[in-house]
């Protein structure tokens, strides 16, 4: 295809792209090196006719309003907002690591950084989520394959519905059965006969219901595409291997398995990408408190009443760089397999 | 798998199949059917501290409206709190992202499976790339620009800045779908004295309904699901289901309303299960051409 017809076909496309996601990616970078202005202070002398004079310190909010009208973006911060508190705390790291009382001391110490707090959470739902998720997906395709095709219709269809759902209403729904008053939660509480028992209360229990989730709305993408990769691995050598004396499991382990492994590197690719921006279940579950994720920092630092664009521009960027790291072997293998192709 | 092997399962092995599917399946499906049935209670019987049969027979709901069900949720969410302004936006968002990211994505994809250039796989790492970025980063990019340029709390913004996240996912998965074309097919077309364009129109597009269908499913639940975009670029007035079931939340529970809450939820179910009954086949083909070819 001539160069014109190609970028004729897919320029529209592509300026999309470069408009709305490489210009934000640019904007987010340059944000996250400034700050928001301070307020502009005055100094008011205030005189009655009988108190004498006091000096005041007012905030001037007309100049105020003008310097931001002015310079939207703030005041340069260079890799300030970084460094802060709030985003890798180095300061504070360093603090901890000179005087700290133990192992544990500093691990809890660093975990109540608010971005390392965050970047715990988000790391555990990636990586405890994902396996899991895949893992029952697995055992869904299996058991579905072999039930009769009468069936298997219904069963399909009642397991696309976590993952086809809002991930918002989807935590909600689960929320609300969790909720000390749901079905779920109430139940809960008269097993252990202990009315304290609360998601809310508990960091522990607050954890595993958002992994549970996490589990539960992720596995029905492994298995749909594990169970059509069943269908797809070779009769003959199933048949072989059991000539051959193969158990049920060795049947699993020897010829399932490796025949599924290109598409369990898919599926994991997909839902580490997916899982690591996790964030409408926090909103969903209320569970700010107890967890929070990346992504949930830079919504709580947009929605705020003094939107922080810095702040949330210094997160986003330090998120970019996550994902980038997530990514780096795909791209490194798929740069060696082209490179050989190339060569 | 052939069924003479299945016929040749041992007895506790199909037992434990069964028992294991009847778990999955409740465990998927129980709570939608839960959140269904309590959604035509009042709030005491859904979130009901004594027993949860109260949710099952609605006990109070007699006691307070006289009937086992009531529509009082539904009433106040669409009604009350104009839920349906909210459905509305929906509706032109979702339809407007879907066509337009098809119209796009489908010119795109189609030049990317036709064209052998080293640019056209770079354009593919790109997007892969682009398709990994949590959309909320991208949101903190689009705000104070948005302000600046006094475009921001519109619908048509959300919808192009929708449309453009989009595109990665889309671009993938028509590549992949323009891939199983076989190329004489245009080819032969040009041969003939088509253009590069003319052919695109005359052969090609007769033949990709089902994977624009499926592709199109897809850019359908992207746009429906959105949370993170719809709720920072839309004002109040403009929002979307999601967010506007998120700002309920705050207010709702507030004033005791929670039911309001719960009917909505319910309400922006409906529209996802009438999705999967009809489109069942063309998902699950969707999520594994993706798998097989990408």
């Amino acid at each position: 295809m001539p160069h014109k017809t190609f970028f004729a076909f897919i320029l529209p496309s592509l300026i999309a792209m470069v408009l709305f996601i490489a210009l934000p990616i640019v904007s987010v970078v340059v944000q996250s090196f400034y700050v928001e202005h301070g307020r502009v202070l005055v100094e008011v002398e205030n005189c009655q006719p009988f108190g004498g004079c006091t000096k005041e310190v007012r905030v001037d909010s007309e100049a105020t309003a003008k310097l931001e009208k002015e310079q939207p973006l703030g005041q340069f911060n260079g890799f300030g907002t970084y460094l802060n508190r709030s985003h890798l705390a180095v300061t504070e790291i360093g603090e901890i690591l000179s005087a700290n009382s133990g192992f544990s001391d500093i691990v809890a110490r660093i975990y109540n950084l608010p971005f390392y707090k965050a970047l715990a959470f988000t790391l555990v739902f990636c990586f405890v989520v994902t396996p899991l998720a895949m893992l029952l997906g697995f055992v869904i395709a299996l058991a579905v394959n072999t039930i009769p095709r009468l069936i298997k219709g219904p069963v399909i269809f009642f397991s696309l519905l976590p993952m086809i759902i809002t991930p918002l209403v989807g935590s909600l729904i689960l929320y609300w059965m969790i909720h000390p008053q749901g079905i779920v939660g109430a139940t809960i509480q008269d097993i252990f006969n202990d009315p304290n028992l609360s998601l809310r209360a508990s960091p522990v229990l607050t954890w595993a219901s958002l992994l549970f989730y996490g589990v539960w709305t992720n596995a029905p993408f492994s298995f749909v595409v594990f169970y059509a990769g069943l269908q797809t691995v070779p009769g003959d050598t199933l048949e072989s291997a059991m000539i051959d004396g193969a158990s049920r499991w060795e049947r699993i382990r020897f010829v399932i398995l490796p025949h599924l492994a290109p598409l369990a590197t898919f599926v994991a690719l997909v839902q580490l990408m997916d899982n690591f921006r996790v964030f409408e279940p926090i909103v969903g579950f209320s569970a700010e408190a107890n967890a929070s994720s990346l992504s949930w920092m830079i919504f709580n630092d947009l929605s705020g009443d003094s939107q922080l664009f810095g702040s949330a521009g210094a997160t986003s960027v330090l998120t970019i760089i996550g994902v980038v790291i997530l990514l780096m072997p795909v791209l490194l293998r798929t740069w060696r397999e082209f490179n050989h192709k190339a060569v | 798998m052939s069924d003479s092997i299945a016929q040749r399962r041992p007895l506790p092995l199909n037992l434990l199949i069964s028992v294991f599917l009847i778990f999955w399946v409740i465990l998927a499906a129980f709570p939608f059917f839960w959140t269904v049935w309590g959604s035509f209670k009042v709030e005491v019987d859904f979130f009901s501290r004594e027993s949860w049969w109260n949710a099952i027979f609605g006990t109070n709901t007699i006691k307070q409206t006289g009937s086992a069900f009531t529509g009082d949720g539904y009433e106040g969410a669409w009604v009350t709190r104009e839920f349906w302004r909210a459905a509305g936006n929906t509706a032109i968002v979702t339809v407007s992202v879907t066509v337009i990211s098809l119209t796009l994505g489908t010119l795109g994809g189609y030049a990317l499976a036709r064209s052998g250039q080293r640019y056209a796989f770079w354009i593919l790492i790109a997007a892969l790339v682009f398709r990994a970025m949590p959309h909320i980063t991208l949101v903190s990019g689009y705000l104070l620009p948005f302000f600046q340029l006094n475009v921001w709390g519109y619908l048509p913004t959300s919808i192009i800045v929708l449309v453009a996240i989009n595109q990665p996912f889309t671009l993938w998965m028509l590549h992949s779908f323009f891939l199983s074309i076989p190329k004489d097919l245009d080819e032969s077309a040009m041969v003939d004295g088509c253009s590069r364009f003319e052919a695109f129109r005359r052969v090609i597009i007769p033949v990709m309904w089902p994977g624009v269908v499926t592709t199109g499913l897809f850019s359908f639940l992207l746009a429906y699901n959105d949370f993170a975009t719809t709720s920072m670029l839309l004002s109040a007035d403009n929002q979307t289901m999601v967010p506007k079931i998120s700002s309920f939340l705050g207010s709702v529970q507030e004033q005791g309303n929670v039911m309001y809450a719960v009917a909505a939820v319910v309400s922006a179910t409906v529209p996802l299960f009438i999705l999967v009954l009809f489109f069942q086949r063309q998902i699950v083909s969707g999520l594994t051409a993706g798998a097989v070819k990408g």
